[in-house]
Parts: C-alpha cells; structure tokens; sequence
C-alpha cells in the first residue's frame, strides 16, 4: 500500500488536471478554423450528387464559454480541494458541511424541544404535536424491537401494558432509553440438571396460575427457593431494581409453554436495550419518553397544563 | 428537406487566395445582429392573438383562488400540485408522464402537417422575442430608424433611448420571473414578501434567474436560441416530409426575379412576379432570404408571408408568392383541396389516433382517480406475535393518504381466509376512535385524516388461525374514505397483504 500514501501520487494527480485543462484549451484554440481550398468552385466534399460540406459557423460568444469553463475550472481548483491534497483557500470538506447542516438543524429544532422538555410525561403524552414527534422517533428507533404498535414481541417487551420490568415512572423509562438496559438471567442447566429445570418451570407455571404438574410443583417449589428467589423474590414477583420478572402474571417475555420456560431456565437468557443517550440526546428522549408512557396510560382527561404554554400549535 | 437546399453561407468567410491554394477560414464568426421590419397581416394577427392570449394566461392564472387557496400551485417542498379543484401527489406523477406524452404527439402531429407552427406562433422564446421587439419598436422606431440609431454616434438622444428600452425590457423580464416564481410559491405572500425586502434565497435566485433568462434570451439572444441552442428546431425539421405545409417562396411563379415600375408589363420583360424588394428578408426575425428554399433557420413565423402580400397587392399581382405550401405540390402545380386530401395521409392519421387515445384515456383516468390512497407496511422485524390461547397478532402500518381538501373519515376492515377466524383489526391505539360494526363487519376502525395530509397507524390484525391455515394467508384491508365535503361520496382502496403464523 506504501505507493498509494507517497506525496508523488498528489503531485501526480495535480499536474495532470492542470495540464489536462490546458490541453483542452489548446485544443479548442486548433480547433476554431480550418484549412480550405480559396477556390470556391472546388467544394471539397461532394455527396449524393448535390449535398455538399458548408461551413456554418457557430457565434463566437459560443467557444468563449468553452474557454470561461477552463477559468472556472481554474478559479474552483483554487478555492476547493481536488489537486491532489491542495485542501483549498475555503478548507471546504463534506464533512465540514454536514456537521455544519447538522448543527443548524439542531438549532432549528432546539425551541420545539425546550418547550416539551418543561412538561412531565402525562402532559407530553396529552400534547398531540410531542405525540406525533414521539410517534415519528419511536418509529424510526424503537418500532424495529418494539412494533410499530408498542407490543414487543418475543423477547422483545411489550411497552402496551402496565408490567414495567424496571419500572414505568419518569425516570425509569428515561433511564432505560438513555443508558439502556442489559438483563441476564444466568443458565441453570448444569445446576439443576434435567429434572430439576423441569419441576421448576411447572413451579413457575402454578405461579401465573398456568396448568402444571402437582409433584412436580412440589419439588420445583424447593429448587425455586434454592436458586430463583434472589432475583425474582421468595413470591415470584420479580424484582424492578435488577428487571427481574414477575412470574406471577400473564405477562411473558418468551412464552408461557412448558418447553419454552424449560429452555429459559436452562441455557439462560440475556437481553440488551442499547443505550440512546449519545445518539439521540436528553431532549428527544424526554419526548420518546412521553410517548411510550402515553401508549399505556391512555383514556382519561389530560392533565391540566401549566399556564397553558403548550397549548396546542 | 431534399431537393430545395441550396448553398446559404457559402464560404462567407473565406479570404479569397491563389487560385487552388488553401485558406484559414474561422469555424466560428460573430453575430451579425438583424434588424427585423415590424409586419402586419393574417398571420402576424395570429400570432399577436396567441401573444396575448399566452400572456393573459400566464400572467393572470397565478392571481386566481380557489377554495381559499391559489388555484395553480405547484407547492415543491409540500409536495403537492393544486391545479384547480385537483390536488396531485408525487403518487400522481404518471399524470405528468402523459401530459409530457401529449405534448410531444401534438408536436408531432402539428409538424407533420404544418411544419414549425409551434416556433412560428406559441413557443415562449418567439413570445417573448416578440413581446421585446414590441417595446424595442415604440421606443426606437422600426428597422431603418434602429439601424440609423445604432450606427450614430454617442448622444444623449441615443443613450437616452437605450435606457428607456432596457429599463422596460428589465422591468418585463422582472414581472415574468415574478410570476414564474409565482407558481411555486403562493404569488400573494412573494408579493408581500418584495414589499417588505424579505424573500427567502431560493425565491431571490430563481426570480432573478428566471428574469435574466428572459432579458437574455428575448432581448440579446433571440433567434441564435433557435438556431443554436434548441433542440426540437432542428429534430422538428427531421419530421417534414414532402407533404408537410412549409413557408414556401414559388420559384416558377416568381423568377426571374427583378424591380420594375408598376405599370410596366413583366411578361414582355422577361420577368417573373418577385420585384426582388428584399422585404421578405428585411422582416425576417432569423435573417434569412426564404426565395433560397427551406432553411433549418426558418422558424416558420410566415412574417414575408404578410409582407410579400402585401406588396403584390400593391402591384396588383396575385398574392401568395411566398405562402403555405407542400413541396409536393409545388412541384407538381397542386390546388388547395389536392394538398388538403394529402393532409390526411398514414402518419398524420397515426398520430392523430394516438393522442387522441392517450387524451382519452388519461382524462378517464383522472376522472376515476380515487382521492384516497393506502399504503400497506407490515412490521418487519416482529413477524407475528403469540398471544396465547391460539391466537396470533401481526402489525401493519398504514398510510393513509386523503388527497381531497376535507377531512375525511376513514373506516379500515380486514378480510381473509376463512381458515383465519375471527380475523380482526385490533387497534386500542388511540388513533382510532373506536372499534364499529355498523357494516356487519367486525372490528372496523374508524379515525378522520385531515385533509390533503398522510396519517399513519399502527394496526394489529388479530386472528385465531385453524389447522389448515399454513403458514401464511392472504389478506386484505380494506379501506373505506367519506370526505366531508357534502357530497356523500364514499371512495375505497383494497390493498393485498399477508397474515403470518409462526410455526407451533
């Protein structure tokens, strides 16, 4: 690769767009008149008995564009990059231009977002604009896990409900976009071999009321006390601090059959919500929040509004 | 094009050498400006009427409302065209395509069967080079004063002249831009946005572009458009065929050409009609002596057709010296009605045929366009979701476009398989407002779009599929749209998509 980052191949690049150019110019130069005979009566092509070769000049203003486009070549050359790694008098890059398109853009948006962000999450999801605006990013960064409807799927939590694995208030939610969240629920299998994982998932079935087998619920019921309850609690009722599950409820992350809990317990699951917080920032997701706190808490009067500021616009 | 070229510029800049030695001779020349001899007639009314009438159009069509709105809009960054009671969406374009495929056929059939009518009489470039001359006219005379004018030395007469002209070219060449503008953004608040100097740069750029364009162009550049720049000039002359009516001078009718008194006999002279005047070339706005045959430069104008006439008249000779003409029947001494019958010959026929089925065919489908359009996006990453007891979920996006300007309620049912039962549109979202049965469907949802605007919902469609339902079934929305507009219509759009199960 060394022949590639030698300076040669810049100076190389540059000397043969600058020698290009001229040549183009030397070349309309030889091209703008011909030789003919001065005899008139001696027309040098002849076709089909009558068409002959005349020569129908074009205005002159024509060929001096030609010429200005090799100035302005020239001038651009000067002021943006393109001869070799001449960066140009401007320092233009597409880079520089897209950070600077971004910034503007940002700044076009930041009132918008100063204005939701004195709202707290009940008066954003009543807010029709901030819901359409949280609609519209949660399409875009969340309806790929989550559905376009908020309701998860396997593995996947659905938003729709009122079973928060670490909690529905403000904070929570925003902690959960912003930092993300990463739940590992370690695999059993060795531990409690075959037998042992299938007596505690009919355990964890009898929990949610699910149809189970009785000796089996017994023995699960010893092997859940030794091993689940420091997550999960002595109840099954989960734990929100860690996002363990409530086993209790008909709320399933993965699935409620026997064969599926047995596969859970075994090999153990791991979950990761990436974090948002250097992608999307605070103030968009303060409105993503609003919205996902809308989709189950719905019905109701809105809450009033402080002052009105946010009245609809 | 065969038969009536003869040599135009015949090594016009050649320097005359030693006999049988060679000469430079320059492929490029500078324009030699023409000074063209204002004409009256038949067909300069023609073209004034269609002058006009274009203008009128062009200049006035931007003030006009229509339900509160401009009622010819072309809204770039809303993406919507307003034309009228119509309201195009990017959807629509195929409209576009066709009125693209109209012109280019009525360009066809109008050059088969008289040769450059659109240059001659309705292109903008002739327009406004006409419009331009107008003003170029009133303010420095005709031809001989403006050659005078030209050659005289500065004066405060001269300069005085030539910046009233340029001032009003520039003031028409400003209104035009305004106006072009006009079209894509609302006329009224770029009225008052000149007012209070607070256009935004785009407006600024293309007002002024446009503007300069056309000072340019009908002021400095006028026939070199034609005769360098445009390209359906020179492919137009490719259509002619020896049928085709052109602006013919009558070769055997006029030669040999000559000046003679009025009372004098041509005949015993040995003369033909031409006086050799030189008008017909005086009023040409491309600079060309028509008596040479067709020219590629002849935009068909039929200027010395007026101007011929008028001095037969005077010479109490037969007016039609130069006229509309086949080069057919020149040739073989035709009367009107054989060029006539000539006119409808199997091009003339196929093209007309073809635009009349693209007319009708895109007018019916305008007519049975339906203002409501669906979109049918089914979530990609969750495939169907179990909830238990049998039952599968999968989500769809829906887009609804409501392209009429009133809200418009939308009713959205499902239909599949029988092997999906109790197939419902599932939505507690609260863009809908509430689950309905009033058609005997069940689970129709219901929520308004507002008008000339794209909703999107989430929907969920639930089912509880049968053994024999595979693993994935056809199924249809189907969506109903009731604009409030009164009327009571009530427009459909069913879009396929497909239902999945996952394996159990």
């Amino acid at each position: 690769m060394s022949e590639f980052t030698s300076g040669f191949w810049d100076y190389y690049i540059g000397v043969l767009t600058v020698v290009s150019m001229l040549a183009c110019a030397v070349l309309l130069k030889m091209q703008s008149s011909r030789k003919v005979a001065s005899d008139p009566d001696k027309t040098p092509h002849v076709w089909d008995e009558d068409l002959q070769e005349f020569n129908n000049p074009l205005p002159a203003w024509w060929i001096m564009m030609f010429y200005l486009t090799i100035v302005f070549s020239l001038v651009y050359l000067v002021f943006y990059p393109g001869l070799g790694s001449w960066k140009g008098q401007l320092n233009w890059s597409s880079s520089g231009q897209y950070t600077e398109e971004v910034k503007k853009a940002e700044a076009e948006v930041a009132p918008l977002y100063e204005k939701f962000a004195k709202l707290d999450l009940a008066q954003l999801a009543a807010d029709p604009q901030a819901k359409a605006l949280g609609q519209r990013l949660f399409l875009n960064y969340c309806a790929q896990c989550h559905s376009s409807d908020g309701g998860g799927s396997k593995g996947f939590p659905n938003l729709t409900d009122k079973d928060w694995l670490y909690g529905g208030d403000e904070a929570a939610i925003k902690a959960t976009i912003l930092n993300g969240r990463n739940g590992i629920m370690p695999p059993f299998g060795p531990a409690l071999g075959a037998e042992g994982a299938k007596d505690v998932a009919n355990y964890v079935r009898s929990l949610s009321g699910l149809a189970a087998d009785t000796l089996r619920v017994t023995r699960g019921k010893d092997v859940f006390t030794a091993n689940c309850v420091a997550c999960h609690g002595a109840d099954g009722k989960g734990n929100q601090q860690l996002g363990a599950p409530n086993l209790t409820d008909q709320t399933w992350l993965y699935g409620s059959l026997e064969p599926v809990i047995i596969e859970t317990v075994v090999k153990g699951r791991n979950n990761a919500m990436p974090a948002h917080k250097d992608f999307l920032g605070e103030a968009r997701v303060h409105v993503l929040a609003g919205y996902v706190h809308g989709l189950s808490n719905t019905g109701g009067a809105a809450p009033p509004r402080p002052g009105g500021q946010a009245a609809a616009k | 094009m065969s038969g009536g070229v003869k040599p135009v510029h015949f090594d016009r800049n050649a320097v005359p050498g030693g006999k049988g030695g060679e000469v430079e001779e320059s492929l490029y020349e500078v324009r030699r400006k023409i000074y063209s001899r204002a004409v009256t007639g038949w067909f300069a009314g023609w073209r004034m009427s269609l002058v006009i009438l274009t203008q009128l159009a062009f200049y006035g069509t931007a003030w006009l409302q229509w339900n509160g709105r401009q009622a010819v809009l072309f809204d770039l960054v809303g993406r919507k065209f307003y034309i009228f009671g119509l309201v195009l969406w990017p959807q629509d374009f195929i409209y576009l395509t066709a009125l693209l495929v109209m012109s280019a056929l009525s360009l066809f059939l109008f050059t088969a069967i008289a040769g450059r009518l659109w240059c001659g009489y309705a292109c903008p470039q002739t327009v406004y080079t006409e419009l331009f001359m107008w003003i170029e006219r009133k303010v420095e005379g005709d031809r001989q004063a403006r050659m005078r004018l030209d050659q005289a030395a500065a004066s405060p007469r001269k300069v005085m002249l030539k910046a009233t002209k340029h001032a009003l070219w520039v003031a028409l060449a400003l209104w035009t831009g305004f106006t072009f503008v006009g079209y894509f953004s609302p006329i009224r608040e770029l009225a008052g946005g000149i007012a209070r100097f607070g256009l935004g740069p785009w407006e600024t750029f293309w007002l002024l572009f446009y503007s300069f364009a056309t000072y340019g162009n009908a002021g400095w550049m006028r026939e070199q458009v034609c005769k360098y720049m445009c390209p359906y000039a020179r492919f137009q002359s490719a259509m002619f065929d020896p049928d085709t009516m052109i602006i013919t001078y009558d070769a055997q009718r006029g030669e040999q050409r000559g000046s003679r008194s009025r009372s004098a006999d041509a005949h015993s002279l040995g003369l033909g009609d031409c006086v050799d005047c030189g008008i017909c070339v005086q009023v040409c706005p491309t600079g060309i002596d028509i008596r040479n045959g067709l020219q590629y430069e002849c935009i068909g104008c039929a200027a010395c057709i007026d101007a011929c006439d008028q001095v037969m008249t005077k010479m109490k000779y037969p007016t039609g010296l130069i006229r509309y003409s086949t080069e057919n029947a020149i040739k073989n001494r035709w009367d009107g009605a054989r060029i006539l019958r000539r006119m409808f010959r199997p091009r003339v026929l196929v093209y007309t045929s073809i635009l009349v089925l693209v007319v009708v065919a895109t007018t019916a489908a305008l007519m049975m366009r339906v203002p409501l359009k669906v979109d049918v996006i089914r979530d990609r990453a969750s495939l169907a979701r179990d909830i238990g007891e049998g039952r599968i979920e999968n989500i769809y996006r829906l887009q609804i476009m409501n392209t009429t300007e009133h809200p418009m309620r939308v009713e959205v049912s499902v239909s599949g398989h029988e092997a999906l039962r109790d197939l419902k549109v599932r939505s507690e979202r609260e863009s809908f407002e509430g689950e309905r049965d009033s058609h005997g469907r069940s689970g129709v949802q219901t929520l308004t779009v507002p008008p000339v605007s794209t909703t999107m919902v989430p929907v969920r469609l639930r089912a509880e599929p049968g053994q024999d339902a595979g693993r994935s079934q056809h199924i249809h929305f189907l969506v109903r749209g009731t604009p409030d507009d009164g009327a009571g219509n009530t427009f459909e759009s069913r879009e396929q998509s497909s239902f999945l199960i996952p394996s159990r």
